[in-house]
């Protein structure tokens, strides 16, 4: 009987600015079934975290209810984790984030847990702009509860059983656009050399970063007729661009010179470059990526990459004018204004 | 990269690292498995079965497998393969042993070998024919049979009732021993009606130093294996209190420890090279050195110093070693003045050769230039056709192992030979592969990596070992200990099968293997596929697994180098796309004739 993953790892790994490999990211070993999606998600995301540099403590993983929201225990073992309440991942990271700002935010959720459940946090967190990394690990059904069509389940794709979904999905990338979000990507999990770099943006991004992931539920939703199997992403996979993340003090390569260059810089002094594929898009054109997704959906197709960007946004704390220090670090002089100054709040109000 | 060919058995032996070091190939994981199941006497004839002497192999063994062992790539030490297979010796059951071991009578083929020595050798093709049904007839001028593992290899080391024991299952067999027997002709054996003979003489002669006072000081100055057999035969039992021994090999050792039991107290070893470069094992190096004797490197013997026909000591001249381009060493004098160091008795152990005075050189058998029989390195066929030679005696001196597994090949040679079938035509290894799996995470083998280091074997006491030089220093693990030593083998002869065509490209078994040894990428060449997998690949002694072609149009490579044969990837997959086997590989044995 294993289910135990051994102490030892390739001696030779590489190690990051830290000093770190990518051991330090782990988590613990994962109790989805074999061949999930999700456990590829996260291992972009120890990937893109060990790539950053980040320190694993100042990193909050936060979730709601679903395969897709337990996988925070299967990555970023060292890092602060909060499982909440089905569809409320939202509100507990926005308190999170009200309170401390600065760690760097990441949740996890699924389509049930956004799309149904989950919906009316998820809109509110776009349109203020949390700074939060809202990774969907979306497989079109309810995987823990044993496969129930989602909400984001396509009309027409059939399920495991051999029902056939009779309702119009709901775009998850298509509505963050509609209601103001920042910084909007789609990917596959099984295209981590699409999903790594997109996570690493994202975590750069100052404000909403939504990444809608493709993430096919091998037991309930890898069925011939399933429009979210690994078969079927892999063969309608379109793509916006090819996308390297370029670090800060790192020099975009000549590689990247070819084709229709495109580079996007980051809050953080980062950079995107594009290659572009799509012809009429442009990731700081919003009305291009609606058009863009609309277009692919047309087709059947499934578009992936970066669809929008805007590297100048104004996150929550910003936008509100609030602490710009964590709650925790605030003194008694800084919290109690003084007999003073409370007179004269005071005598306004009279 | 062409797909690997796994149906090739040669593919997955070369995975089973330590076994495919060991010279007789013997299938360690699966004794070392039956040593934590407690199956000693299975274990036991496990090896036997391989190696012929695992009680002696288990105290001596040159061990190559060790530093070939997996292990030593995740972590500093390499399983104890060696001093668990004297575990598997130290427990077995005679009577459940008896069960296995052939005794004879055997029906007779009417054929008759003759065997020249009697050491590991010849013991082994005795072994090895007996059963057939030949006759065998085994010749040594000792009193008794084992060769050096008698006449050299300690008793601290290797007590002789081990020895008489493993060497009483072949005798048992009916083999004709002619014991205080000199062959001082070759002719003589091979006029005899003789079907085969076979030499296993070793490499009898010890290396002399020539330089002043050699002769002069000649009553104490004695050439190292000639002196531990005087000990071991009991002629020679004291040595005087200042002694050196000159050499860097094993035999050195063996030199400066009997000397401390016999008498020396300070005892040194003086070696030409560095001491990183010493021949001798590191484990043998430590054990003399925790018997109080030092080793002093960089020192070039210049003289004996004799006065008045009594041995004073030895002149050195210091040197260090420096090395050119090509990494060639040469040893430099430093231009100090020479050292003197006191003795009372010199033993040189600097190195052994063949000698073969007793072999006519008009037999129509081939020399080479360094006055060695030439012979096929596969049949072990000299140029006289129903001679062979294997052992010390074939390509000069080796160890018991390698000894074990030249004699495995001549056997299968003569029976060839005897039965007139052609000697090219050489039974293959009987090989297997067997799933091994029992439910989601249920292997039938203890897949669990365990991080335990590896386990000392305990010493008797240094006061009461040097005082009795018949008292065994190493006691051996106990049964507790034994077991989680043995739980340190990663098995890796459970090898991971890949089959291409279930792979839906998840990704699973490549995210959750501990060692990164799996990636999914398109294909290249070798160095180009080794520069892109997902940790670095840089032991290229170890194989690439490559498999067809998958949808995507990319390739499943698998860097067998660090694989734990944990079997998560095989766990993780929802295709059983990876499946854990358990792969088995005997050499093949006298006895198996292929008509073709
Ligand atoms: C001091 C010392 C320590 C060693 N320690 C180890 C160790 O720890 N582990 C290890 O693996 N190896 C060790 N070795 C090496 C090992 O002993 C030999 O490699 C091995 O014994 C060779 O086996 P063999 O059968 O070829 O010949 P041998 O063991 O040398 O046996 C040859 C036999 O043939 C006899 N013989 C020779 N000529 C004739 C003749 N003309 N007529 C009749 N009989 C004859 C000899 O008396 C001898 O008994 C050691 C060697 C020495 C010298
Ligand atoms: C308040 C509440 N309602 C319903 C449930 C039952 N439930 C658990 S998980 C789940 C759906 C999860 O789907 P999704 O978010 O897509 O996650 P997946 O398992 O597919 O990754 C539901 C409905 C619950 N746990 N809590
Ligand atoms: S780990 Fe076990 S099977 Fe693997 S090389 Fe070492 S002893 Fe042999
Ligand atoms: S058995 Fe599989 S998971 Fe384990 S180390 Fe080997 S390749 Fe990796
Ligand atoms: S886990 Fe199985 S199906 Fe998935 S990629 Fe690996 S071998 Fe292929
Ligand atoms: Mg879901």
């Amino acid at each position: 009987m294993s289910y135990v993953r051994p102490k030892f790892r390739h001696p030779q790994l590489p190690k990051n600015k830290l000093g770190y490999t990518t051991r330090e990211y782990e988590g613990s070993l994962s109790t989805l079934c074999a061949g999930c999606g999700h456990d590829s998600i996260s291992t972009a995301i120890v990937q893109a975290c060990f790539e950053l540099s980040l320190e694993p403590h100042r990193v909050a993983k936060l979730s709601g209810i679903g395969c897709s929201s337990k996988t925070p225990a299967y990555f970023l073992g060292q890092s602060h984790g909060f499982n909440s309440v089905h569809g409320r991942m939202p509100s507990v990271a926005t308190g999170a984030y009200l309170a401390n700002r600065d760690l760097i935010y990441i949740g996890i959720s699924g389509d049930g847990d956004t799309a149904s459940i989950g919906m009316g946090q998820f809109v509110h967190a776009v349109r203020r702009n949390l700074n939060l990394v809202y990774i969907v690990m979306n497989n079109g059904c309810y995987g823990l509860t044993k496969g129930q069509d989602s909400a984001t389940a396509d009309v027409g794709s059939k399920s495991k059983a051999g029902s056939v979904n009779p309702f119009e999905a709901i775009d998850l990338a298509g509505m963050a656009l509609e209601l103001g979000a920042t910084f909007v990507a789609q990917s596959f999990s099984g295209d981590k050399t699409q999903l790594v770099p997109l996570i690493k943006a994202a975590l750069s991004h100052n404000g909403f970063a939504l990444i809608n992931v493709i993430s096919p539920c091998v037991t309930f939703n890898n069925n011939p007729g399933s429009t979210k199997s690994y078969d079927f992403v892999r063969e309608h996979m379109d793509a916006t661009a090819t996308m390297d993340f370029v670090p800060l003090q790192s020099v975009i390569s000549a590689e990247y010179g070819e084709g229709t260059k495109t580079v996007v810089t980051m809050h953080d002094g980062s950079k995107l470059a594009l290659n572009k594929l799509e012809a009429e898009w442009d990731p700081s054109d919003r009305v291009s990526a609606v058009r863009a997704l609309y277009n692919a959906r047309l087709e059947g197709e499934v578009l992936t990459g970066l669809l929008f960007v805007d590297s100048k946004s104004t996150e929550l704390h910003d936008i509100m004018q609030t602490s710009k220090r964590p709650l925790n670090s605030l003194h008694q002089s800084e919290l109690s204004p003084g007999n003073e100054k409370l007179q004269k709040i005071n005598s306004v109000l009279r | 990269m062409d797909p690997t060919n796994t149906s090739d058995p040669e593919y997955f032996h070369k995975v089973v690292d330590c076994q495919y070091a060991c010279p007789a190939h013997t299938p360690v994981p699966e004794y070392i498995r039956l040593i934590a199941a407690e199956k000693y006497t299975e274990a036991y004839i496990i090896n036997w079965e391989s190696n012929v002497f695992p009680g002696v192999l288990g105290r001596t063994c040159d061990r190559p497998c060790e530093p070939a062992c997996r292990r030593t790539r995740v972590e500093d030490q390499p399983v104890a393969i060696c001093r668990l297979k004297r575990v598997a010796a130290d427990y077995r059951d005679e009577r459940q042993l008896a069960e296995y071991i052939p005794t004879g009578p055997f029906a007779p083929n009417g054929k008759k070998i003759a065997l020249i020595g009697g050491g590991p050798a010849s013991l082994t093709v005795a072994r090895d024919l007996a059963p057939l049904g030949y006759e065998i007839h085994l010749f040594d001028e000792q009193p008794a049979g084992g060769g050096m593992m008698r006449t050299q290899i300690p008793s601290f080391r290797l007590p002789i009732s081990v020895l008489d024991e493993e060497i009483g299952y072949i005798t048992n067999m009916g083999i004709h021993t002619h014991y205080n027997t000199f062959v001082s002709s070759l002719r003589s054996i091979l006029d005899k009606d003789y079907d085969a003979v076979f030499v296993g003489t070793g490499a009898p002669r010890g290396k002399n130093l020539e330089i002043p006072g050699r002769v002069e000081g000649i009553k104490n100055i004695h050439i190292g294996i000639d002196w531990l057999q005087s000990v071991a035969f009991e002629h020679t039992h004291a040595i005087g209190r200042n002694v050196i021994v000159l050499g860097g090999g094993n035999t050195a050792m063996d030199c400066c420890r009997t000397s401390r039991r016999l008498g020396g107290e300070n005892v040194r070893v003086v070696v030409r090279s560095p001491f990183t470069e010493m021949k001798a094992s590191p484990w043998e190096k430590e054990d003399a050195m925790h018997e109080d004797i030092p080793i002093i490197d960089n020192h070039v013997p210049v003289e004996f110093v004799v006065e008045n026909g009594v041995l004073k000591g030895m002149l050195f001249e210091k040197v260090r070693a420096e090395y050119d381009a090509k990494g060639r060493r040469t040893l430099v004098p430093t231009g100090e003045p020479h050292v003197f160091m006191e003795a009372d008795d010199v033993l040189i152990a600097i190195g052994q050769e063949n000698a073969f005075p007793w072999i006519e050189r008009d037999l129509g058998l081939e020399f080479d230039k360094w006055d060695m029989p030439v012979l096929n390195s596969v049949t072990f066929q000299s140029t006289v056709p129903k001679l062979f030679f294997g052992g010390d005696a074939a390509f000069g001196p080796k160890n018991i192992i390698t000894a074990v597994a030249h004699a495995h090949h001549a056997a299968i040679s003569i029976d060839l030979f005897c039965q007139g079938e052609s000697l090219m035509n050489r039974p293959n290894p009987l090989t297997n592969l067997v799933s091994q799996k029992m439910g989601i995470h249920e292997w039938s083998y203890d897949s669990v990596v365990t991080i335990d280091k590896r386990f000392i074997v305990p010493q008797a006491d240094k006061k009461e070992t040097l005082k009795n030089r018949k008292l065994e220093v190493e006691l051996g693990f106990d049964e507790a200990t034994a077991f989680r030593e043995a739980q340190r083998c990663l098995n890796c002869d459970a090898q991971t099968v890949f089959t291409a065509k279930r792979c839906i490209e998840c990704d699973a078994c490549a995210d959750v293997c501990p060692t990164a040894c799996i990636t999914f990428t398109t294909n290249g060449d070798e160095t180009d596929l080794r520069s892109r997998l997902n940790a670095p690949s840089q032991n290229l002694t170890q194989d690439l697994m490559v498999s067809e072609l998958l949808p995507t149009g990319r390739v499943m490579v698998k860097d067998e180098d660090m694989c734990l044969h944990c079997g998560l990837c095989a766990e993780r997959c929802p295709t059983a796309a990876w499946d854990m086997q358990l792969f088995s590989y005997y050499t093949a044995k006298a006895g198996i004739v292929v008509h073709g």
